[in-house]
């Protein structure tokens, strides 16, 4: 299992404690807490499924690379923070 | 008459009633969060706002019963793979909600129906009270559209959504930049509507075509529809022919450059502005800021300066910020800088309500 951590200034908006997920890549984690959870997609995804421009994930210490198809693999205990990028102010 | 109006700023909700005589902020909601955009449907009673969080993207909220809830927002269908979708510029238009920039209800019978107008220039309609919304694929798909051009904001705008009072099927939409445009048949065909006006700004060669105008806001005499105002980048421009045709009202003083207008709810020939010092440094001329007046079509203008600071003044009126009551004697705008100001009197005085607000972008009067 993964665990997947929003960054607590999202939680004002949307109820979104931390979660543990499968899944191989970081866009099937999402979408697995999103299942469980739609209101949360839009937050953090844009209308094209994409990273939001100023969201940043964190895999194991790194930055995602892959905005667009979220496609970076994870391994069973990976953790994964959905934070701000500061790039948005 | 109306006491109420709710003010959209850069840190929240703030409503303002008129109590004893003076209008004091009554109310705040989403204190911190950047509230673009309200509307209020006279029809539901329900109440709409528009929340742009940045990083967490743009909301729709909606009020029923004194209690606020998020609601689906518009969003952009799947962009084909391989599309190439760029603006006037040749900038790559993105398939997603950037903002809101236009929020109206349709027309009496229309029970539900809300119009929105977005950036990146997409136009939403919802007929369930924003509970879904479908894009109106007849404009998005108008090859026109990718003239159009981001003017003050990355991408193209619509801004002004004007339901005509005579027959809800013709609806002109204003846009940023794209000129104006109009359906008369409910949104299944549209057609660019902006001949006569300019922008002085663009090459000879482009100046004059009416897709690629920037008006700032189009607003619609209620009682005389045919009558529409446009405050534009380039100065203000009437049309008398329900927006066939355009003509510029020059030389107003102290500058016809401006973001807003209000036209009477019952007199046609008068509507208002607030200029401020075209275009780059927008604000408001020697410092002094005043709202001008016509009540002959434009032939003449009113400065008026009754209770407003005269100096040092360096306030901003965006294009939503700017309202006049159903009665047409009550108006009030806010500011860039905070102020929050209110006529009684269709302009000739003017009160303070605060100075201290956060940045606004739109007021609205409520019943």
């Amino acid at each position: 299992m993964a665990s997947v951590v929003f960054t607590g200034n999202l939680r004002r908006h949307v109820d979104c404690p931390p979660a543990q997920v499968q899944g191989a890549t970081v866009r099937e984690a999402l979408e697995a807490v999103f299942r469980s959870n739609e209101r949360l997609r839009g937050y953090v995804l844009d209308d094209q499924s994409a990273l939001r421009r100023h969201m940043a994930v964190v895999v194991d210490g790194r930055p995602l690379r892959y905005c667009v198809h979220l496609s970076d693999p994870i391994s069973a205990g990976s953790a994964i923070y959905v934070l701000q990028a500061l790039s948005g102010g | 008459m109306s006491d109420r109006l709710v003010v959209s700023t850069r840190k929240g909700l703030f409503t303002v009633k008129r109590e004893d005589g003076d209008w004091r902020i009554a109310a705040t909601d989403f204190l911190g969060d950047n509230v673009t955009l309200t509307l209020h449907d006279p029809r539901s009673g329900y109440h709409y706002a528009v929340l742009n969080h940045g990083h967490f993207g743009v909301k729709l909220h909606r009020r029923t019963s004194g209690v606020w809830q998020e609601i689906a927002a518009p969003a952009f269908p799947k962009k084909p793979e391989g599309l190439i979708d760029r603006d006037g510029w040749g900038k790559d238009i993105p398939y997603s909600l950037i903002n809101i920039f236009a929020l109206e209800t349709g027309g009496p019978e229309e029970d539900g129906l809300i119009w929105c107008g977005t950036i990146p220039g997409g136009l939403f309609r919802s007929r369930d009270h924003g509970g879904a919304w479908e894009l109106i694929r007849p404009l998005w798909d108008d090859p026109k559209r990718q003239q159009w051009m981001g003017g003050g904001t990355d991408w193209p705008a619509i801004h002004s959504i004007c339901v005509d009072p005579r027959d809800s099927a013709v609806v002109r939409i204003g846009i940023s930049c794209g000129g104006v445009w109009e359906t008369r048949d409910g949104g299944n065909s549209w057609g660019c509507r902006a001949d006569g006006m300019f922008a002085a700004f663009l090459p000879p060669e482009m100046g004059r075509d009416p897709n690629v105008q920037d008006p700032h806001l189009l607003v619609q005499s209620p009682t005389a529809p045919d009558r529409l105002w446009v405050q534009h980048h380039n100065g203000i421009f009437r049309s008398d022919d329900g927006s066939a045709s355009w003509g510029e009202i020059a030389d107003v003083p102290p500058s016809s450059f401006g973001f807003a207008v209000a036209v009477h709810p019952a007199e046609p020939d008068t509507a208002w502005f607030v200029p401020a010092i075209k275009d780059e440094r927008r604000i408001p001329v020697d410092g002094k800021l005043v709202v001008t007046r016509t009540r002959d079509a434009g032939a003449t203008f009113d400065v008026l300066r009754e209770g407003l600071p005269q100096e040092h003044a360096y306030d901003v009126v965006y294009r939503h910020a700017l309202a006049v009551d159903q009665t047409g004697d009550r108006l009030a705008f806010a500011t860039t800088t905070g102020g929050l100001y209110v006529s009684e009197d269709q302009g000739d005085h003017w009160r303070v309500v605060s100075h201290t607000l956060p940045p606004a972008h739109a007021v609205r009067f409520v019943l």
